[in-house]
């Protein structure tokens, strides 16, 4: 079909056929150049290229009143003359231009044009007559007395000149301006008019398909136009307004024109879109007796036309499908009745040849519709839509299953579960493996089918009856081979457990899923059944993997296991396995040696599961049964009998072996129901138990947090015995020592416990005690029992805490068995105990500390020559103490001294960290020895039990230089002549040293002039207070002759800084030791030790007394620095001197001058 | 009016889907099963073109004799699905426009619930409630 076959008509008059061969250029040239049409209503203008057919002008021809037709109209009439005479004007053609001018009129139509069409050899003929113009100015007077443009001259048309081109190209201008606006004019009209038309639907006696006709008009015109746009709105809006009028007859809106398309469908012809307009149908409509069929497929083929034309042919499959889906809604809305309906989008390919073959018989229809589904199912693939191609699928399957073809449909039914499964839709999935459940059945293929069955049975979308139906199938199953079928009677059925129990939770007893070698563990496993009977199984078995225990190793954590001793298995997650928690854990290393902690960490326990990819692939394609699953072959098994279980939760109690120490780990799962097994491959989270071998232990400690020294203390020893049994007669060897015995009492007990700590027996202990051992018999106690048992020891305090001792022991060897040691203030003696067990061939050293609980001083007080010894005893621990008999007695007896305790009380406490604090006075008659060796003792108890027995504690101390040589006195004086001492004026200071024994000590150095022995004294006066300035020499050496009550005096001048009663300053006396001349005569070397260690080079103070041992400059003084003449000083004993003035005051006055004041305020 | 509503998972697993007791109600889980590859292809054609401005719904996913399927996607990939009968012309685009909007709103709600674990299927009245006024009514 050519498109462009109908074309707008201009009707054209002329009274010379000349004028004919302009039409064909005419009809070329007019579309070239577009126009630009405005439109009524608002419409938007566009560009539109004009064509016209020309027609001879006849009146016949003419619309009559009242007819609508468009197509044929006559948008334009042209008049063509080439009269260029006036007479001939005059005489003809006026006349002939009245009459059809008339005509038009006549018809109301006022679209017309005169062309006079000049040329140049007429011209030439006449140019003597009226100008050219004239003609035309006289048609223009007497046709277009207000249009003069109607009225156009056409200059030689067929020439090539640029006068002729120019007039030829207006006229065309002119004749597109004209046509346009007849299309304007006339298409407005008719528009009107339609609408006017369509207001009167609901009048009665309307009828659609006049209107339909009417508005087709229009269409047609928009077609002719080539404004297919517009045209196919004008078929839209008809489409529109037709669906309007179904869809209010659905709502009972009934109008009665429809009525002709209530009719009964008894064929569809189907549709054909090669011919631009079905004439037939377009008759039908015209006649009001079209199908609603009719009609559609009418009104679809035009608007495909009209798409393609608008090069927009995907919207005819759009609309196609709109189309067949609107149908089938029409006709039942009109209460249509079809006969044959067979609209499937599948069949919208079909082309009607193809489908009349398909429809004329049974195999034919068959084979097109498998070609029909594959070819849907293999587009649906390609284009990614995996979920409706698996639908069609399934259509497919239960096409074939009702074909009685199962072995088809199994494939395309298990690849549609594939989806479900893998986005778990509940309801589908239960359907599809419904259907495959039947399939499998037909095609007997048990294992499959018993499976299916399995997840049918639990699957709580289905109802109890048909959950029932299928446990019954397996039961059935089951009991059935166990009779017949001899040569099938070994293959067992192996089913995933998955589908019929759910594992919830495993636990141990013991929680700690830790026992020793052929102890008692039971395993408790909480199962749901899914099944919707109760199910009787022959037996329920775990296989047991077994690890051989290696050493080192067993402080291993079993991480899955909560505390509580319980294994929790995760439930099956509904979104298919993306269990995308991360399931930590932590790791705790212990090395092999001393059980320390040598590396901690946190480990991913379900990493396989979370690296695996993720592919889209995957995410379909999950296989709908677990893979072949089988039993392993274990050594070992958890074994339940008969076990009935019962639709929800139940709990099996197995007994674990244990006869091995090893790690067991439980690997399979398997329930037997006839000879149908129901495995679960995996037991996820791991579950494991260990069974362990222990050596015997044997442990002492202390029952009180410290062991105090000097007091029984009791001590607990306990036996873990391990693997080893205690027989009658066996008995622990604690080798004696003298400085711990042990104290045994007849009320000595032992308690045996059960490993889980629980108190089986008590019994009493025998110990004998020979010489050098001690030995406990012990009661008859089993293996991986505790044996405990208390007893008393005592841990003597060395009465020397200076002094350690080495001991002999019992098997001859010399060892070191109590150590003394000082730890912040406290005395620690730390005791071995060798033990020998009845186990072991060798002796266990069990270490002990004990603490002393006192610590002791002393210190020699002098009173002139009177001397006193006080003691100072300091409880160090935290137990408050009793404190008796404390006595004080001299070692060697001397008959001339005698110690006069100046205590009144005998007994006292000593609460804990406070010191008692005793007194004697050292008498003596006669020369008092150079040092006095002293043993202080005292009884001691705790206070808090006051029928204990008081034990001993003894202190030696050893004094030296004891009496008392000097005595020094100061006494300051107010200058003379005044009469109290006064700031800031001199005093005098009499320092009067007085020798008090005639005796010396073996040290004292002498001189010896003129039979007189004398020792010189370097003194030296000392204000630590700053209250006296000395004014001269504060210090100097004096001779003093050895001999009882020789005294010396010195006089210094002092002046008080302050006022008021300040101290009188002190006086310190040292030996002097001159070393005048060089060389010196090396002494021997231990006067030289004595001297040297006490002399200082510097003058320093030497204030504190320093122990005789000291070897401080022993090298360094010689080596060092030669020894220059230097002189020395050494200072006395503590008890040598006696400072008769220390603490004695003054009364110092201030300054009578008082013109400056000082205020202190504090 | 919807005959079934459906709340899908971004896993494409249903969390939620109710449809008219009157009709088979396996028919709507496999109508909306198969509709999941309309939503995913127009998720995916839009997807990295506009990813921004992407209009949560989807419009119309697919007719059929019976029924239109109308898709609607959150930004977190939760599909909505709407059925309607077909023969519910009256029904405009922006009234499912607003059924969408309004579902929306309700499972923003559900998701915000501390005790709802995302992934479970969808147990709120509230939201059960939104549906049903959403579902045609049975006669």
């Amino acid at each position: 079909m050519e498109p462009h076959e109908e074309k707008p008509i201009i009707y054209t008059m002329e009274n010379k056929p000349i004028v004919t061969s302009l039409y064909g250029s005419l009809t070329q040239q007019l579309p070239r150049e577009p126009m630009e049409w405005r439109r009524t209503y608002g419409r938007a203008p566009k560009m539109i290229y004009l064509e016209a057919n020309f027609v001879q002008f006849k009146e016949e021809l003419l619309p009559k009143e009242g007819n609508k037709a468009l197509l044929t109209f006559p948008f334009l009439h042209v008049y063509w003359t080439d009269c260029c005479d006036s007479e001939v004007y005059k005489a003809s053609v006026k006349e002939d231009m009245q009459r059809w001018q008339a005509a038009l009129r006549l018809h109301g139509s006022v679209d017309w044009i005169i062309a006079v069409v000049e040329s140049d050899n007429k011209k030439k003929n006449k140019t003597n007559l009226l100008p050219r113009t004239s003609i035309v100015d006289k048609i223009r007077s007497d046709f277009c007395n207000k249009q003069s443009d109607r009225c156009v001259s056409l200059c030689e048309p067929l020439k090539e000149s640029s006068r002729s081109q120019e007039s030829w190209s207006s006229f065309l201008t002119k004749l597109r301006t004209l046509l346009l606006m007849s299309f304007t004019r006339n298409l407005g009209r008719f528009e009107d008019d339609m609408r006017t038309l369509r207001e009167k639907r609901t009048e009665p006696g309307w009828s659609f398909c006049d209107y339909f006709m009417v508005q087709e008009e229009l269409a047609f015109v928009f077609e002719m136009l080539q404004q297919f746009e517009d045209a196919l709105v004008q078929y839209d809006e008809l489409d529109a307004l037709f669906t309007q009028y179904v869809l209010n007859f659905g709502a009972g809106d009934g109008a009665n024109w429809l009525g002709s398309f209530c009719q009964p469908v008894r064929s569809w012809n189907g549709l054909l879109l090669r011919r631009p307009i079905d004439m037939e149908k377009r008759d039908l409509i015209q006649r009001g007796e079209a199908s609603l069929l009719d009609l559609r497929s009418y009104l679809f083929s035009r608007q495909c036309t009209l798409l393609i034309f608008l090069q927009r042919p995907w919207e005819v499959t759009a609309r196609a499908l709109e189309l067949l889906h609107n149908c089938v809604q029409e006709l039942r809305l009109l209460e249509v009745c079809v006969r044959e309906r067979e609209f499937r989008h599948v069949c919208e390919a079909c082309v009607n040849k193809k489908l009349k073959e398909a429809l004329s018989s049974v195999e034919a229809f068959e084979k097109h519709y498998l070609e029909l589904s594959h070819a849907a199912m293999e587009m649906y693939r390609a284009i990614g839509r995996l979920r409706s191609a698996r639908l069609v699928g399934k259509s497919l399957a239960e096409f074939y299953m009702r074909k009685g073809d199962p072995q088809s449909a199994e494939n395309f039914l298990l690849d549609s579960l594939k989806s479900y499964v893998s986005e778990s839709w509940g309801l589908p999935l239960t359907h599809t493996r419904k259907q495959i459940a039947e399939c499998q059945k037909r095609l007997q293929k048990m294992d499959e089918y018993l499976q299916t069955s399995a997840l049918l049975a639990s699957d709580t979308n289905l109802s109890d009856d048909e959950r029932r139906h299928f446990c019954q199938e397996i039961l059935t199953f089951a009991t059935q081979t166990a009779e017949g079928k001899g040569q099938q009677k070994d293959a067992r059925v192996a089913l995933s457990m998955s589908s019929f129990t759910r594992l919830q939770e495993l636990r141990f007893r013991p929680s700690s899923a830790l026992v020793h070698v052929s102890a008692a563990l039971q395993l408790e496993l909480r199962l749901c059944s899914l099944m919707p009977v109760p199910v009787t199984l022959e037996q329920i078995s775990a296989s047991i993997h077994f690890t051989q225990e290696q050493p080192g190793s067993t402080a291993q954590k079993r991480a899955a296991q909560n505390p509580d001793g319980t294994v929790t298995f995760p439930a099956a997650s509904p979104a298919s396995g993306s269990a995308s928690a991360l399931e930590l854990c932590e790791i705790l290393e212990h090395s092999s040696s001393d059980n320390a902690l040598s590396s901690a960490g946190v480990a991913c326990r379900n990493m396989h599961l979370l690296m695996r990819r993720h592919d889209s692939s995957t995410s379909l394609d999950t296989p709908n049964t677990a893979p072949a699953v089988a039993m392993e072959d274990a050594a070992q098994m958890l074994r339940a009998s008969d076990v009935t279980l019962l639709p929800g939760n139940n709990s099996i109690v197995f007994t674990a072996p244990s006869q091995k120490p090893g790690t067991y780990t439980l690997r399979q799962l398997c329930a037997t129901l006839g000879r149908v097994q129901f495995i679960l491959p995996h037991l996820y989270p791991v579950v494991q138990y260990e069974v362990y071998s222990q050596e015997p232990q044997l442990s002492i400690q202390p029952l009180t947090e410290h062991l105090l020294a000097g007091l029984p203390q009791q001590v607990k020893f306990t036996i873990l015995t391990g693997h080893y049994s205690v027989k009658k007669g066996d008995a622990l060897q604690l080798s004696n020592t003298d400085s711990m015995p042990v104290l045994h009492s007849s009320t000595c007990s032992a308690r045996i416990l059960s490993s889980s700590a629980e108190l089986l027996a008590e019994s009493a202990l025998s110990i004998q005690s020979s010489e050098k051992v001690t030995s406990i018999s012990l009661p008859v106690t089993p293996p991986y029992h505790t044996l405990e048992f208390l007893l008393e020891v005592l841990c003597h305090i060395p009465s020397c805490p200076a002094r350690m001792e080495s001991e002999r022991l019992t098997n001859g060897q010399i060892s070191r068995r109590s150590r003394t040691r000082f730890n912040s203030g406290m005395t620690l003696i730390d005791q071995k105990v060798s033990v020998d067990c009845p186990w072991s061939i060798y002796s266990t050293l069990v270490s002990l500390t004990f603490h002393v609980p006192f610590t002791i001083k002393h210190s020699l007080l002098s009173a002139g020559r009177r001397k006193f010894i006080q003691v100072c005893l300091r409880n160090v621990s935290d137990t408050n103490f009793r404190l008796t008999n404390q006595t004080l007695t001299e070692n060697q007896h001397s008959p001339s001294l005698e110690l006069c305790s100046l205590n009144t009380k005998t007994h006292s406490l000593v609460f804990r960290q406070q010191c008692v604090f005793s007194v004697w006075e050292l008498r003596w008659s006669g020369v008092l020895p150079v040092s006095v060796h002293c043993e202080f003792s005292a009884a001691f108890a705790p206070a808090d039990a006051p029928d204990a027995a008081l034990k001993p504690y003894r202190y030696d101390f050893t004094l030296e230089r004891v009496s008392t040589l000097y005595s020094v006195r100061a006494e300051i004086r107010p200058a003379e002549g005044e009469q109290q001492c006064c700031t800031g004026s001199l005093c005098r200071l009499e320092v009067s040293l007085t020798r008090l024994s005639e005796a010396s000590d073996s040290d004292e150095e002498y001189s010896e002039t003129d039979g007189l022995r004398s020792s010189r004294l370097l003194y030296e006066v000392m204000d630590n207070s700053s209250n006296w300035a000395v004014c001269g020499k504060s210090s100097g050496v004096v001779s003093m002759p050895v001999a009882a009550m020789a005294t010396h005096k010195v006089h210094m001048e002092v002046m008080p800084l302050f006022a008021g009663h300040l101290l009188v300053p002190s006086i310190r006396v040292f030996k002097y030791q001159p070393r005048l001349t060089s060389p010196v005569i090396q002494p021997d070397t231990d006067s030289c030790l004595e001297n040297d260690s006490l002399s200082l080079e510097d003058q320093a103070e030497t204030a504190s007394l320093r122990s005789r041992g000291s070897v401080q400059s022993l090298g360094s003084g010689e080596s060092a620095q030669p020894r220059g003449p230097m002189p020395k000083r050494q200072a006395f004993g503590p008890g040598q001197v006696f400072s008769g003035t220390q603490g004695q005051q003054v009364l110092v006055l201030p300054a009578a001058d008082l013109h400056l004041m000082e205020v202190n305020v504090t | 009016m919807a005959v079934c509503i459906a709340v899908i998972a971004k896993e494409n697993c249903p969390l939620y889907i109710r449809s008219v007791p009157t009709q088979g109600e396996l028919k709507f889980h496999y109508t909306v099963h198969t509709s999941l590859d309309v939503v995913e292809e127009k998720i995916s054609g839009v997807g990295k073109a506009l990813a921004d401005q992407r209009e949560l719904y989807l419009g119309l996913l697919y007719p059929t004799e019976d029924y239109k399927v109308y898709g609607y996607v959150t930004n977190s990939k939760v599909k909505f699905v709407i059925v309607v009968d077909s023969s519910n012309t009256s029904l405009r685009d922006n009234e499912i426009r607003s059924m969408f909007r309004k579902l929306h709103n309700s499972f923003t709600d559900v998701m915000c619930n501390p005790f709802y674990n995302p992934g479970d299927p969808i147990q709120s009245k509230a939201f059960d409630s939104i549906v049903s006024t959403m579902m045609v009514q049975a006669c």
